[in-house]
C-alpha cells in the first residue's frame, strides 16, 4: 500500500536552528535539528552548563470541565488526583490490554481545567484517544498546532531563566514536576520544572508567536554561561543515561507499564482505568520479561534492534536502545530480557551484525546527577 | 565545504583510495566524518590475506549517534589493518586523511582505481549532497 506523502512540518523555530547551523532532519513528521555543534559537545553542555532544546513538535491536549479530571484519570494508569493546581506527574496510557498507547505528563491547571504533553509521533493517536473520551463528559482541544514547547535543562538552566527578567528570579523556588505561569524576555509562558536528560531544568510552554523571541533571547544570556542550543541526537543519548524511555524503543503497544520498569507510574489501587484488568492480571501472572540497562563489556556498541543472546548463542531478547554514553564513558544500553536473566552482574550477549559481544546487567539510571 | 584532497581518488560513498607504492591505501573522507560526528569504533572485518571484491563492506565505523559500512572502493588482496583505529577511533575525527586510513589493498585490477572518482568530481558530488 503507498503511504501518501505528507510534506514535513516546521516548528516556529526552524529559522533558528538554521541560522545556528543546525543539521536538519525529518522526525515524526517534522524538520527538526539532529545536531548543531556535535552530540557529545552538545551532551556535555547539558550535563555541565546548559542546553536548550526545540520540543515544539510534542503534541498538547487541553481538558476542561467539571468531569475533566474524570476523563484523564480513566485514560492514564498513574493517579491524577495526587496532584495540587499546578503540579504535574509522569504517567503512560494503554489500551485495554494494558499495553502502552503512549508516555504522557498531565498537568493539573486547575480541578476543572489539565493539560496532557502526549510524544509527537503519537500525537494523532492521542488526540483521537483523549477526544473520543472526552465526547459528552468534557471539552476537548489539540492545543498542539498553537503551542510551543522549549527545553532549557542543565545545572545553569536556573541561573539563565533569573536572567531573562520577569519572573525568571522567582523560578528557582519552582519545585520538581510544579509548574506556573510567567513573563521571560517579555513573552507570556508556562514554565515546569520537568525535563528528559536527568537534569535540573524546565520545560516552557508558549504561543507560537512568542517562541523565537524567547528562544533568541535564551540563547543570548546563557552563551556566557556555557549554553549550547542541543538537538535531538544529544536528547537521546541524555535521556539514555538517565534510563528515561523512550516510545518506540523500550515502550510501544506491544510493551506493558510493568515489564518496562513503569510499574511506579501503575496505580492499581485507583477506581477503574482504560488496561487496569489486564495490568491486574500481568501483576498476578508474573512478568516472563524485564528490561535492563546494560553495559557492553566487550567491544561493541549495542543499537535499537540488536538481539540479545544466552551464552548458547540462542535469542533471548532486544536491545530497545543503545549508544555510548558520553558521561559515563561507557557503551550502554537498554533491552528486554527473560526475567531470570535480568538480574544485575549477569552476562549475557549482544548480536551486534553478527559479533557476539559481551555485555553485563548493571543498575540504572547510568547516570545520575549529584544534587 | 569539505576538505577535498587531489592526490587520491574517491566513491559516492564517501572512501576515498590512495596509491602508496604497490598498495592503494583506503580510508573516509572529511565530509563523511562530518556527516557521522564522534567516531566511537572502527571495526574492521577483514585481514591481511582476504580478498576483497570491490563495492563490499570490510568493516563498520561506528560514532555516537549511527553506524555506518565501510566499502571496498576496489578489488584486490588485503595487505594490511591499520590495527591503531581498535584503540584510537578518535583519530579518524583529528586525521581522517592521513593516520586513518583503514586498509591498504594490493589492486587485482589497477584500472578500477581510475574508475573512481577523480577530485573535481568528488567535489561536484559534495555541492549537491550539501543541499
Amino acid at each position: 500500500m503507498a503511504t501518501p506523502q505528507t510534506p514535513l512540518r516546521r516548528t516556529p523555530l526552524y529559522d533558528e536552528h538554521v541560522a545556528l547551523g543546525g543539521r536538519i532532519v525529518p522526525f515524526a513528521g517534522w524538520e527538526m535539528p539532529v545536531q548543531y555543534k556535535g552530540v557529545t559537545e552538545e551532551h556535555r553542555a547539558v550535563r555541565e552548563a546548559a542546553g536548550i532544546f526545540d520540543v515544539c513538535h510534542m503534541g498538547e491536549l487541553v481538558l476542561t470541565g467539571d468531569y475533566a479530571a474524570d476523563v484523564v484519570n480513566y485514560l492514564i494508569t498513574n493517579d491524577a488526583r495526587r496532584l495540587i493546581d499546578g503540579q504535574a506527574l509522569y504517567t503512560v496510557a494503554c489500551n485495554q490490554g494494558g499495553t502502552i498507547l503512549d508516555d504522557l505528563i498531565v498537568y493539573r491547571i486547575s480541578q476543572t481545567k489539565w493539560l496532557i504533553v502526549c510524544n509527537a509521533s503519537n500525537r494523532d493517536k492521542m488526540s483521537a484517544h483523549f477526544r473520543a473520551a472526552a465526547e459528552n463528559h468534557c471539552e476537548f482541544e489539540d492545543a498542539s498546532d498553537r503551542t510551543a514547547l522549549i527545553a532549557l535543562q542543565g545545572p545553569k538552566a536556573m541561573s539563565i531563566l533569573a536572567l531573562a527578567g520577569g519572573d525568571g528570579p522567582a523560578l528557582a523556588e519552582l519545585p520538581t514536576f510544579h509548574f506556573r505561569d510567567a513573563t521571560l524576555a517579555n513573552v507570556p509562558c508556562t514554565v515546569a520544572r520537568t525535563g528528559y536528560t536527568g537534569e535540573d531544568g524546565v520545560e516552557i510552554f508558549c504561543p507560537n508567536d512568542g517562541a523565537a523571541q524567547l528562544f533568541r533571547s535564551l540563547v543570548a544570556l546563557g552563551k556566557p554561561l556555557g549554553l549550547e542550543p542541543a538537538g535531538l541526537g544529544a536528547r537521546d543519548t541524555l535521556r539514555l543515561e538517565a534510563r528515561l524511555s523512550l516510545y518506540g524503543n523500550e515502550i510501544d503497544e506491544t510493551t506493558n507499564p510493568l515489564e518496562a520498569g513503569l510499574g511506579w507510574v501503575v496505580k492499581l489501587g485507583k477506581d477503574d482505568f482504560v488496561g487496569k484488568a489486564a495490568l491486574e492480571r500481568f501483576k498476578a501472572a508474573g512478568l516472563s520479561r524485564k528490561l535492563v540497562g546494560f553495559e557492553m563489556t566487550g567491544r561493541g556498541i549495542a543499537r535499537h534492534g540488536y538481539p540479545l543472546l544466552d551464552s548458547a548463542g540462542t535469542k533471548v531478547g532486544i536491545c530497545t536502545s543503545g549508544s555510548p554514553g558520553p558521561t559515563v564513558g561507557k557503551n550502554v544500553g537498554l533491552g528486554y530480557l527473560p526475567t531470570p536473566m535480568a538480574e544485575i552482574g549477569k552476562p549475557f550477549i549482544v548480536d551486534c551484525r553478527g559479533r557476539s559481544i559481551e555485555a553485563v546487567v548493571v543498575k540504572t539510571p547510568f547516570y545520575k546527577r549529584s544534587s | 565545504m569539505s576538505d577535498v584532497r587531489s592526490d587520491r581518488r574517491y566513491t559516492k560513498d564517501h572512501e576515498w583510495a590512495k596509491e602508496d607504492g604497490n598498495v592503494v591505501l583506503i580510508g573516509i573522507t572529511a565530509f563523511a566524518v562530518d556527516q557521522l560526528g564522534d567516531i566511537t569504533l572502527v571495526n574492521i572485518d577483514v585481514k591481511p590475506g582476504d580478498v576483497l571484491t570491490a563495492g563490499k563492506a570490510f568493516g563498520t565505523i561506528e560514532s555516537v549517534k549511527t553506524l555506518s559500512d565501510l566499502f571496498a572502493p576496489i578489488s584486490g588482496k588485503v595487505a594490511r589493518v591499520n590495527t591503531e583505529l581498535d584503540m584510537k577511533p578518535e583519530l579518524v575525527n583529528d586525521d581522517c586523511f592521513d593516520k586513518a586510513w583503514m586498509i591498504a589493498i594490493e589492486p587485482s585490477d589497477k584500472s578500477e582505481l581510475g574508475g573512481l572518482l577523480d577530485p573535481d568530481a568528488y567535489t561536484e558530488l559534495l555541492k549537491t549532497a550539501a543541499h
